[in-house]
This record gives C-alpha cells, sequence and structure tokens, in this order.
C-alpha cells in the first residue's frame, strides 16, 4: 500500500485505542448489568446517546465540561434506578429473554423522548475550547480530545476496577454475580444492590456518551449502531467478565481502525467477522467462563 | 362461545383462511392487509423457533431479505417466470437456514441469540455490496409479475384485491404447513425441548438435529414471507435483512403470544395496523410502539391471543 | 364492513384528529373528488423530517398558489402528504396506498435515493407520473426510468461536475475522496472524475467508509499522509457532518482545501459554523441568491410571508417547484390526462424559483443551474446567513450525462 509508514500506523493504532476507549467503557458498564442481574441490557446504546444529548446541554448551559462530566451520569444512572425499578424488576425469574425485550422496547421510548425534548435534528457537538486542535504526540499530529479521552477513561476504568476489588460493596457486587443466594442468606438486601448495579451500569452508558459526543454528531439514532458494537465487544471479551469487556474493547477500536487503512469499505464488517469467529472458536468469549451461560 | 373456540382451535386452518378470505374488507387499504399477510408469516416461522422451541434469533431478517432478494434478483436479472421466483427464493432462505442454523446450534441462550444477530448482519453486508445484483443501499427495483392467465382467465397481479388474493393462496398452504408440523411428532419433541433440553436428550433424541430441522423450515417459511413481499412491493429495500427488522419479528411474536398457532399473526396485525393508525395521528409513533411493546412485556406477557387463551382455559377450568 | 363506512370512518377520526392536533402536524386528510390530487410521500420522521417538513411547507405554498389563480377549469388542487419513514418498502406502502386508495393523479416527492426509486418502481407499473424531487443518478438511466418518470432535482452528476470545475482550477489538482459506500456516494465520485479528467486532476485515494459511520477518525491518519490539495467529502447529510467536524479537529483544513459535492443548509445548522469553516460545496438553492436572481427574490417573499419570516431551504425549494411543474403542465394541457400532462411537461419551459429551467425529453432531467457555495463562520448578518454564493454554473444540458450513456435510444 502506498504510502504506509511506521508513523501512519500508529497513528492508527493510537486513533483505535481511542476508539476502543469508548467501546470498553461502554461494554464495562453492559457486563456489570449482566454479570450482576444477568439482564442484557438492549436500551445500551439508548442510554449512550441520552448521555451525549445532555452532556452536550449542560454543557452549552454551563460552559464548564467537568461539571457536565459529573452530572450526566448522576442523570442517566437516576433513569437507570427507576427503570430498573418498575420496568425490570416485575420481570426476574420470567427467563432471560423478557428484561432484553422490554429494554428493546424502551430503547424505542428513550429515542422519542429525545427527539421531543431536542428536536429530531439533533444538536451540534462541542468541543471544550481547552480541548480543541491537535498536539504533537510523536510521531504526528493527533486531536487533543482524543489524547483527553484515552487518559480520562482509562482513569474511570481503573477506577471502577478499584471500587469493585478493594472495596466492601465491590465485593457483595462480585459475590452477587457468581451466587446470589447465598448473599441473600448472608443478609445482604440483593434487590437493592441489583438496583444500584443497574443504575452504575446505565451511569457509565451516560457518561461515555457524553464523553464520546465531541467527536461525532449527537442525533437521537446515534445508539442504534452502537448496541450492536458493544455487543459485539461484550461476547468477544466474555459475557460476564470485566477484563474481558476493557480488553476486547480495545481490541475492536484497534481492529475497526486497522481495517479502515486497508479495506475501508469493510470497515463495519469486520468487527462482526471477528465475534463470529470468536463465538465459534471460543464461545464464552476470550475472558468468559467456560458454559457459563448455556 | 367455548364451543366456538373449541371448533375454531381443531380446524384452525380452515378458521384462519376463512377470516383471512374477509380481511381485506376490514383493513383500510389493500396493500395493509398483504402487509399483514406478508409480516403474520413471517412472525409464523420466526415463531416455530422462538415461541416453541425457545430460541431467541435475532437475525431472522437473513431469511426474510434472503426470501426477497433471490425471487427478486430471479425476476429481474433472469427473468424468471414468478413461480419460479418463489420456489428459488425459499430454496435460498432455507440453505441459508442450513448455514446459520448449523452454525448456530452450537451456542445456547443468549449466545444464540448474539451470534444470530451477527451472522444475520453479515448477510445484510454482504448483500449490501453484491451492487451489481441486488442495488446495494438503493434496493432490487423492478420486480413484476406480467398478467398471465389462469384456466383461460387474465389476472392482473396490479389489481389489489386480485394481489391478495394470490398471496393468501400461498400463505394459507404455509400455515397448513405449520399446523401440521405442530401437531406430529415433531412438534411435540420441539416444545418438549423448549420445556427440558436435557431430559429430551436423554429420552434419545438428537436434540441437535431437531434443532438445525426446525431452523431450516422456519428459514424457508420466512423466505416464503420475503418472496412475497418482494412481488407485492415490486422493490426489495436493503433493510429487510438489518437487525432492526429481526427485531420486528420479535416484537410481533411477543405482541400476539409466542407459542400459540395465531399469535404470531395477531401481533403482526395489530402492530401494523397501529403503526398506520397511530403515524397519521402523531409523528411520535416509534415511542408509541414502544410504550405499548414494554407494557405487554410487563403486563401480558402471553400476548394478545396468548392471553385471551389464557382467560379461556381458566374459565373452563380445564388444565393446561 | 363495506369499504365506504371505513372510508368515512377513517375521515372522522382523521379529520378530528387534524382539528386537534397542533398546526405542524400536516394534514394528512384522504381526498375530496373533484380536486386535483396529488401524492406527497416524504420522509416526515427520522434523520431528514427537517428537510422533509420544509419540503412539505414549500409544497402547500404551491398548491395554494395555483388554487388562489383559479386552479384548472375551477378544480383545485389537493396535497396528501404521507410519511415514508426514509425507508422504501415503507415508500412503497405508502404509494400503493395513494394510488390505490386515495387514488391520486400524480405523486411527487421522496428524499433520498433509495425511496424515490421504490417510489418511482411503484408508480410507473401503474401509469402514475411521478416528479421526483431528490439527487439519484440512477433515476435517469434506463433501467428504472419510464415516461411517467420525472426528475425535478439535480442529479449527483451535475453537481459533482460544477462543484468540480469550480474548485479543481482554483485549489490543485491532487485529489482524495472519502467516499459513503453506497450509490449516491460512487455516483459522486464518477461525476468529480468525469469533470476532473479534463482539468488534469487525479485521484491519489478512493477512500470508502460505511454508510452512517459516526467515527472517522479512522479513516483521517491515512488522509493527512496523502497530502493532497483537494479533499472531497462525497457523503451526506449526518456523515457528512460528522465527517466534515472531525477533519477540522484532525487540523486536516490547513493542508487542504476541503469540498463536498451537496452543501445542506441543514446540515451546515447541524454541524456548526466552525466544523464547515471554509467548506465549499454545491447545491440546487440557497436564499441567498436573491439578489442575482428575480424569481428567487420573488419565491422567498412569498415563502417569508407565508411562514413567519424563515427562508426556504434547498430542498423546500424542490417541493415547491416540483408541484409546480405538473400543476402547470395541467393547465397548458388543459386537462389531467396523464399522457397529455406528460407531452405538456416535455415541452414545458419554466422559472419558478432559480432561474429558466425544461425537462430533457429522453430522461425528463430538469435542465437547470448549480449554485457553488462556500460556507462561512464570520460576517453572518443572521442565523440565516451562512453561506457565500460563490457561482451559479448555469444550466446546459451539457453538464448532464449524454442520453446514449444513460441508455436511452436516440
Amino acid at each position: 500500500m502506498a504510502g504506509l509508514t511506521l508513523e501512519l500506523l500508529g497513528m492508527q493504532l493510537l486513533t483505535g485505542i481511542a476508539l476502543g476507549s469508548i467501546y470498553a467503557l461502554l461494554a464495562l458498564g453492559l457486563c456489570l448489568i449482566f454479570g450482576m442481574l444477568g439482564v442484557v441490557n438492549f436500551a445500551h446504546g439508548a442510554f449512550f446517546m441520552v448521555g451525549a444529548f445532555l452532556g452536550v446541554y449542560f454543557l452549552g448551559l454551563t460552559g464548564n465540561f467537568l461539571f457536565s462530566i459529573l452530572l450526566v451520569p448522576i442523570v442517566t444512572g437516576a433513569i437507570g434506578l427507576v427503570t430498573e425499578r418498575f420496568l425490570i424488576r416485575p420481570l426476574y425469574g420470567r427467563g432471560i429473554d423478557y428484561p432484553l425485550l422490554l429494554t428493546f422496547g424502551l430503547s424505542y421510548v428513550l429515542i422519542e423522548i429525545m427527539r421531543v425534548s431536542f428536536g429530531i435534528e439533533g444538536l451540534p457537538s462541542i468541543t471544550p475550547d481547552s480541548l480543541k486542535g491537535s498536539m504533537n504526540v510523536g510521531i504526528g499530529y493527533f486531536p487533543k480530545y482524543r489524547i483527553f479521552l484515552i487518559a480520562v477513561t482509562a482513569l474511570i476504568i481503573l477506577g471502577i476496577w478499584f471500587f469493585i476489588q478493594k472495596t466492601r460493596y465491590g465485593l457483595i457486587i462480585k459475590a452477587g454475580s457468581r451466587d446470589p443466594e447465598i448473599v441473600k442468606v448472608l443478609g445482604v438486601d440483593v434487590a437493592k444492590v441489583w438496583l444500584l448495579v443497574f443504575g452504575i451500569g446505565t451511569a457509565i452508558a451516560g457518561l461515555s456518551g457524553i464523553l464520546a459526543s465531541p467527536t461525532r454528531s449527537v442525533n437521537p439514532e446515534m445508539g442504534i449502531p452502537i448496541l450492536a458494537e458493544s455487543f459485539v465487544v461484550t461476547v468477544v471479551g466474555g459475557m460476564g467478565s470485566p477484563i474481558g469487556a476493557v480488553v476486547a474493547g480495545l481490541l475492536v477500536g484497534v481492529v475497526y481502525s486497522l481495517t479502515s487503512l486497508f479495506a475501508p469499505a469493510l470497515a463495519e464488517l469486520s468487527i462482526f467477522v471477528l465475534m463470529a469467529v470468536v463465538l465459534l472458536i471460543r464461545p464464552q468469549g476470550l475472558f468468559g467462563k467456560s458454559g457459563f451461560m448455556s | 362461545m367455548q364451543a366456538i373456540f373449541q371448533l375454531i382451535s381443531t380446524h384452525r386452518v380452515l378458521a384462519t383462511t376463512l377470516f383471512l378470505m374477509v380481511f381485506p374488507w376490514l383493513m383500510p387499504y389493500e396493500a395493509l392487509a398483504i402487509n399483514i399477510l406478508i409480516f403474520g408469516l413471517f412472525a409464523m416461522g420466526f415463531n416455530l423457533l422462538f415461541g416453541y422451541m425457545g430460541l431467541l434469533s435475532f437475525g431472522h431478517a437473513a431469511f426474510l431479505g434472503m426470501g426477497s432478494y433471490i425471487t427478486g434478483i430471479s425476476i429481474v436479472s433472469f427473468g424468471m417466470p414468478w413461480g419460479a421466483a418463489i420456489l428459488f427464493g425459499v430454496i435460498a432462505a432455507a440453505f441459508g437456514g442450513l448455514v446459520i442454523g448449523f452454525l448456530a446450534i452450537r451456542t445456547r441462550g443468549i449466545y444464540f441469540s448474539m451470534v444470530t444477530l451477527a451472522l444475520g448482519q453479515i448477510v445484510y453486508y454482504g448483500f449490501y455490496k453484491a451492487e451489481k445484483l441486488t442495488g446495494g443501499e438503493n434496493g432490487l427495483r423492478g420486480v413484476k409479475v406480467d398478467p398471465f392467465n389462469i384456466f383461460g382467465f387474465k389476472v392482473d397481479f396490479l389489481n389489489p384485491l386480485i394481489k391478495y388474493y394470490i398471496i393468501l393462496f400461498f400463505v394459507v398452504i404455509a400455515i397448513w404447513l405449520v399446523s401440521r408440523i405442530l401437531k406430529s411428532p415433531l412438534g411435540a419433541v420441539m416444545e418438549a425441548i423448549r420445556e427440558n433440553e436435557k431430559r429430551v436428550s436423554a429420552c434419545g433424541y438428537n436434540v441437535a438435529q431437531t434443532k438445525l430441522l426446525v431452523f431450516i423450515l422456519s428459514a424457508a417459511i420466512c423466505g416464503l414471507a420475503g418472496s412475497l413481499r418482494a412481488l407485492h412491493l415490486s422493490i426489495v429495500p436493503i433493510d429487510s435483512l438489518h437487525y432492526l427488522q429481526s427485531g420486528q419479528a420479535v416484537m410481533m411474536s411477543i405482541l400476539g403470544g409466542m407459542g400459540t398457532f395465531f399469535g404470531p399473526f395477531v401481533g403482526a396485525a395489530v402492530m401494523l395496523y397501529l403503526e398506520d393508525v397511530v403515524t397519521s395521528f402523531t409523528k411520535h409513533w416509534m415511542a408509541v410502539v414502544g410504550l405499548i411493546f414494554i407494557f405487554f412485556v410487563l403486563f401480558f406477557p402471553k400476548g394478545i391471543w396468548g392471553s385471551i387463551l389464557e382467560y379461556l382455559r381458566v374459565q373452563k377450568g380445564t388444565p393446561k | 364492513m363495506s369499504k365506504k363506512t371505513n372510508q368515512t370512518r377513517r375521515n372522522i377520526l382523521v379529520a378530528g384528529a387534524a382539528a386537534a392536533s397542533s398546526p405542524f402536524w400536516f394534514n394528512i386528510a384522504t381526498a375530496q373528488s373533484s380536486t386535483i390530487k396529488i401524492g406527497f410521500p416524504v420522509p416526515l420522521t427520522g434523520p431528514f423530517s427537517a428537510e422533509a417538513q420544509d419540503q412539505v411547507r414549500a409544497a402547500e405554498l404551491a398548491i395554494k398558489e395555483f388554487n388562489d389563480s383559479g386552479g384548472f377549469n375551477g378544480r383545485k388542487a389537493e396535497l396528501l402528504v404521507r410519511d415514508d419513514k426514509l425507508n422504501p418498502g415503507e415508500a412503497a406502502t405508502r404509494t400503493l396506498e395513494l394510488i390505490e386508495k386515495d387514488k391520486v393523479d400524480y405523486v411527487v416527492g421522496s428524499l433520498s435515493a433509495a425511496t424515490q426509486l421504490s417510489i418511482n418502481a411503484v408508480c410507473k407499473e401503474r401509469k402514475v407520473i411521478f416528479n421526483s424531487i431528490s439527487q439519484s443518478d440512477a433515476i435517469n438511466e434506463v433501467k428504472d426510468w419510464s415516461i411517467y418518470t420525472f426528475h425535478e432535482a439535480l442529479n449527483p452528476h451535475m453537481t459533482a461536475g460544477a462543484v468540480a470545475r469550480y474548485a479543481f482550477p482554483r485549489f490543485g489538482k491532487k485529489v482524495v475522496y472519502l467516499t459513503a459506500d453506497y450509490a449516491y456516494g460512487h455516483e459522486m465520485v464518477r461525476g468529480f472524475e468525469r469533470a476532473g479528467k479534463s482539468l488534469g486532476a487525479t485521484t491519489l485515494a478512493d477512500i470508502r467508509h460505511p454508510l452512517g459511520t459516526s467515527d472517522y477518525s479512522a479513516f483521517l491518519p491515512r488522509i493527512k499522509a496523502l497530502n493532497p490539495d483537494v479533499l472531497v467529502l462525497c457523503n451526506f447529510g449526518r456523515d457528512l457532518v460528522n465527517s466534515a467536524k472531525q477533519c477540522t479537529d484532525f487540523g486536516l483544513k490547513s493542508s487542504m482545501k476541503i469540498i463536498t459535492p451537496v452543501l445542506l443548509y441543514t446540515a451546515r445548522q447541524a454541524g456548526g459554523p466552525e466544523a464547515f469553516e471554509g467548506i465549499l460545496g454545491g447545491t440546487s438553492y440557497y436564499w441567498g441568491m436573491e439578489d442575482r436572481v428575480p424569481s428567487a427574490k420573488a419565491f422567498n417573499d412569498k415563502f417569508r410571508k407565508a411562514y413567519n419570516g424563515i427562508v426556504p431551504s434547498d430542498y423546500g425549494a424542490l417541493g415547491y417547484a416540483g408541484i409546480l411543474s405538473v400543476l402547470q403542465a395541467v393547465k397548458n394541457a388543459k386537462s389531467t390526462d396523464t399522457p397529455r400532462v406528460i407531452a405538456a411537461m416535455e415541452q414545458l419551459k419554466y422559472d419558478w424559483y432559480k432561474g429558466p429551467q425544461f425537462y430533457r425529453k429522453c430522461d425528463h432531467q430538469s435542465v437547470q443551474s448549480v449554485i457553488v457555495i462556500e460556507s462561512k463562520s464570520k460576517n453572518m448578518k443572521d442565523k440565516y446567513d451562512v453561506f457565500n454564493v460563490l457561482a451559479i454554473d448555469g444550466p446546459d444540458e451539457k453538464t448532464l450525462r449524454s442520453c446514449e450513456e444513460l441508455g436511452h435510444k436516440a
């Protein structure tokens, strides 16, 4: 390929990592919800979209990006809490398909609510002033915002890891995903834990939305392809594994980015092929437990 | 009332056929009634796998699309008569069912849904890129059915009512087939697998083979629905293959009642009619559809028809 | 239950709803029998609903103009608007409904290549005139075309050609295309390359991206490395907004000129001044032409008067023209009979809003001007003043592909 240099490859890799960071964060949220509640959240893409809209809205109102980043997950998390309590909880015990279907219907409603609130066109996304422009990363000029994105998502993911591994609540969540019965017997109010985890999951989705918003246009349909892509990541990584979500997220981002370099028209297809291949060779995903989801 | 329902359930194919023959007069326009026939069949084919076997596929649009495209391409690029074109469409979809089924059956539960979604998307991209044959993003155009003769009578396919009855003819055959399958020993094994796969296996049945067989049948029926759709609309839109189209089959089955015979048809009719009517009143039809769907999942998981059946069963005092 | 009862019921339901609902939800009424009915399927919901609503506004303006001037032999015209949801399958169903149930006389509409081809397929088999008001190259080709097919809008070949002829001589000959991988994208590239050949332009790369891509960052490092004079964003709507934004973020504007075949008013509003600053493109209409084209001023004034001071968009103007052409042909033919209206349209010479136009006989393509505009971010007089008009490429049959090339017998 003409003009293929190490620098170009490096830039492409970096781009893939930036893209993958968003995927990793999204998949982490999905994975937490699935691991803990056994619910496949088909509205995850919609929460991502809501986060993006709210992010642009708050940023436009306050001009303060940091504040918006803190506020958006609180709002989407709250919506998640309400969803779990009133829409999903009645469905437990009915089989894995029902919450999936309910969240599928929910995504339709969320999309329409955003259309009504913000218009069908969407909003012009805003890059905060301090993060505009590109900076020299040694091999070339790369947008400042994407460097910020990589750094911030890494921090957030580390924060979540710390929360799960090192705190008492994290311990309860881990135990609850492995064996909810025992946890209940040990006196923990599992219902409350489920509520919280769903809220955390949707908060993460909203956060991914606002973080991603400066990199793409913010419109009501933006969550639809994102949903399929998050599923690809979750499956490749392993349905219940947080490490899997992160690694697979980055992997998918890089695969997409490199395919765009060599065969750009096949970029979207490539991640689905990756997913199909992983499912057929190692159905539990790269980091999933064997027979976990039969 | 009980007696009527008893009669209907014993002769369900006949009852359905009679109802569908007068159906066009209940609908505001024939094209809508035809759409309901087609999607009713689509949902019914899907339901064989979902309602009766408990396998939630998110890639069934692939078969709807394959049926549509192969039928369309047969007519547009190869000038075949429409009867042969329908046959090729169904065969193509069945073959697709064989390949995708074979790959998907190896997984279970949520993974099954994910694999079917991914494989469905691959089919989508495949047809998209084959622009010369399929028209790509613009879809396939020009699927014509020229006027033909049956026993000396000239049949004009462009006449909406005549088109409806021709399509109904094929739909009835398919419905009859589905009914026979469900009433056969295979049908019993299907439902048994849904309830407890391990036990069925222990009884000596080859579960994997059964699953694959039903997958192929399901694909063939969805393929027929697709073939008929191509003839109805004169075009094949590329989004016939997208996972959102698969999602529609899921919604229709849930709405109508999965695991029941009429359910998917009822679901398709209600959903399409609602969409048509709601669109005239408000542009927020997506929210309305979503809300109704949520409502059903929460309160009427058996769907419209399923709930009606359940109510009657309870009334009569019959055990399930 | 008889059909007539259903019809009446639906009338009452819909009339009631129409009365109760807000003025911006358009009157989807069933037709009265002595009026001239024109079906209007457009994507009222979905990503282009803003453009579609503008099309409806302008179309209704045209209908009103026709009716106020006496109509045809006292018969008034009526617009039956339907939502095709930007979905070809839905568009086909709606068209079937309009023709079979509402018995429309003519169909005007569409806002995408796929939907117009779909509507066309249904109309031509039933011998109903269809005047398409959105871009497509395929609709002129013999495979899809029929004598009932008319194309009011520009096609990618004309648009790309005009932009190429303006940009390549001024900004450079080394070109990279970032193309949406579907028919529209390919058609645009083809149009650019054709025009570029005679100007000595060379294509360094044609990078295809999947339609609906939201993140273009994966393609940008390569584009930068190729170092072209001109980058052509061969995509549309949201894709254009996204790619324009990200190209700006990646700092591409400092080393290359970015151009695009179709620069929509609504896309510019959605993307904002910064993302589009300096980007140049083509359009069928921009309200800012009014200082040099008298019919533009007349049209703008009518539109502003009817709709509280807002200006018509590019697609809106097409809605206006699409309707007027058909109705004027009816008047000229002194009949609503389809074959006679077709003959009248073929003879029609008109100037509804942008200068002289006529339909070429072999493919019914409206021969018209293409306007080259550039987006601005400074010195904007008001929120509507977003483009500078750089040039107007006059109406000339030579800017179209030849009849033979399209497959029509001469």
